[in-house]
């Protein structure tokens, strides 16, 4: 965990809705998959969590989808402009239990945690394929960079219009050796029902400090209460307590 | 003496400043961000009798120039707390440090403290009397004179240890739960808790927060905190502990002349992990740019 005043080098539209990001310091750390920062914004009293797209020492890209004033304040800004973030947080993805052919499902700003997990798989050898799910078309994003990296991709959008008609469980595949997901909550609860291994989960909290003071985004799993932000955001299959 | 020494019912501290309850865990968390000895203490984690999840998410909802929680006491219970969080507390801060207890009976505050009482580390009891987020205890001993009075007895009972009794801003008139403490022998008070609030998201029309309201905090609730701060100095004897809402150095400089001996940041801490250690760096230069020499001359008791 570290607190950076990091440069916007790019902040581009991707989709209608979904910007690309990339926050730039000599002294910035490789991040995490599954890992997030969060970025303080002028006028704002809390900062806003945002997941690690992609990553390499002295850089760091995030996708973020608009949603409220703060993601519009960011979409507004510019290169040469800074930003202070906390960088270095959260659990990220565990990689070690992968197997020979990872299988990884994104829905929506679900996507994005993925994208460097991808990458740093396919570097250790893995097979890896990639099921994308969004609304409708017009959303969709990521599957020609999942594709560069030399992942297999389904797109599936829930109106049919591109892709496999559904979501993200109707269109996995016959054989995997592990999953990795994330999603909106619906999803996650319908992967859990249909998932044929163990996996890991990525969730999102309301949070107020995202460093495991607050305890603001606490849940309960099987093996204890936990903070979203710290022994999170992913959490294993096993271990997950769905509350009602 | 150094310019920002300053001493709480008896006990010195190196300066005013003090991470309030909730806002800073145990201390190891901010460990990790700068060295918590430069402190003038901090509060810990309210802590009651029986281990407690607290309320279901979402917890937490941004405001204009703040903050609303519901998080409901989440704490692993007293004999966890003992056993667990305050050896790893005592790894990363050397100073006495303050005990925040919540319970949702008098005799409950009492188990808590006589426990706490015994721990070597803790020098002062914060006794949460405030706590908007749960149902059946916490504020409602602090909007009742006779319900503040009988806790503040109660646990007075059980310790030797100064107690300071934690108020909530949530009353018609704060001054007569304060006087009631004083009354029923608090060694001082600290205020004020968090006010009650609540957003709605526009897109679902429902409350942001699961448990509907929660407290507001930052620095949206300063000038409230300080005209509360004002008041209560004024009606007791006893030291006063001002918080709500202070992000700056300047903002402690004013709670102080509001009557304050000592300061509690809060929500602060959630926005900035470094804050509590900024607003000390920043203490001397805003003291020499309003001609203050000490903080001992700005009279808080």
């Amino acid at each position: 965990m570290k607190q950076q005043i990091l440069t916007i080098t790019e902040n581009v539209p991707v989709t209608a809705a979904v910007y690309r990001m990339r926050l730039e310091a000599p002294d910035l750390e490789a991040q995490r998959p599954g890992g997030f920062v969060n970025i303080r914004l002028d006028g704002l009293f809390l900062r806003r969590p945002i997941s690690v797209y992609d990553s390499e020492p002295g850089r760091l890209t995030i996708l973020y989808k608009v949603v409220g004033r703060g993601t519009e304040q960011m979409a507004s800004m510019r290169p040469g402009e800074t930003l202070d973030v906390l960088t270095g947080l959260g659990n990220g993805y565990d990689l070690s239990k992968a197997g020979d052919a990872p299988l990884l499902l994104g829905g929506g700003v679900g996507v994005p945690p993925l994208y460097l997990l991808a990458k740093q798989l396919i570097a250790g050898g893995k097979k890896v394929h990639a099921v994308l799910g969004f609304n409708t078309k017009e959303e969709v994003f990521g599957e020609d960079a999942f594709k560069a990296l030399g992942c297999g991709v389904t797109v599936a959008t829930a109106d049919g219009s591109y892709g496999v008609k559904g979501f993200v469980t109707d269109a996995l595949p016959a054989d995997y050796s592990y999953f990795y997901t994330c999603g909106p909550e619906l999803m996650l609860r319908a992967v859990y029902r249909a998932a044929k291994t163990s996996g890991q989960f990525s969730f999102e909290e309301r949070m107020g400090c995202g460093f495991g003071a607050c305890m603001g985004c606490s849940c309960k799993t099987i093996t204890g209460y936990k903070r979203i932000c710290r022994e999170g955001p992913v959490l294993e299959k096993e271990e997950i307590l769905w509350d009602d | 003496m150094g310019r920002l020494t300053t001493s709480l019912c008896g006990i010195g501290l190196d300066n005013p400043v003090i991470p309030a309850s909730g806002t800073f865990g145990f201390g190891y968390e901010f460990a990790q961000w700068y060295d918590i000895n430069c402190l003038g203490t901090f509060s810990f984690k309210g802590t009651t009798k029986d281990p407690r999840f607290g309320n279901p998410t979402p917890r937490i909802a941004e405001c204009p120039a703040g903050m609303i929680n519901a998080v409901g006491l989440q704490n692993p219970g007293v004999d966890k707390v003992i056993a667990e969080e305050l050896p790893k507390l005592k790894e990363v801060f050397r100073k006495p440090v303050m005990a925040n207890v919540s319970g949702f009976s008098a005799e409950d505050y009492a188990y808590t403290c006589e426990k706490l009482d015994r721990e070597e580390q803790v020098g002062w009891l914060e006794v949460n009397i405030s706590c908007p987020n749960v149902h059946g205890g916490g504020m409602s001993f602090g909007t009742d004179p006779k319900a503040a009075a009988e806790v503040t007895a109660a646990v007075k009972k059980v310790t030797a240890k100064p107690v300071i009794m934690k108020l909530s801003p949530n009353v018609t008139d704060i001054t007569a739960i304060a006087k009631a403490c004083e009354d029923a022998g608090a060694d001082g008070v600290s205020l004020i808790n968090t006010l009650q609030g609540m957003r709605i998201d526009l897109r679902t029309r429902k409350p942001v927060i699961r448990n509907v309201m929660g407290g507001v905090s930052g620095p949206a609730v300063f000038p409230v905190a300080l005209r509360m701060v004002w008041q209560v100095s004024r009606a007791v004897k006893i030291p006063v502990v001002g918080m709500g809402g202070v992000t700056t150095a300047e903002d402690v400089l004013e709670m102080m002349m509001a009557g304050a001996c000592a300061v509690e940041v809060g929500a602060a801490n959630l926005a900035d992990p470094c804050a509590c250690k900024r607003i000390i760096e920043d203490l001397p230069a805003a003291m020499d740019k309003y001609g203050i020499k000490t903080l001992e001359e700005l009279g808080g008791k």
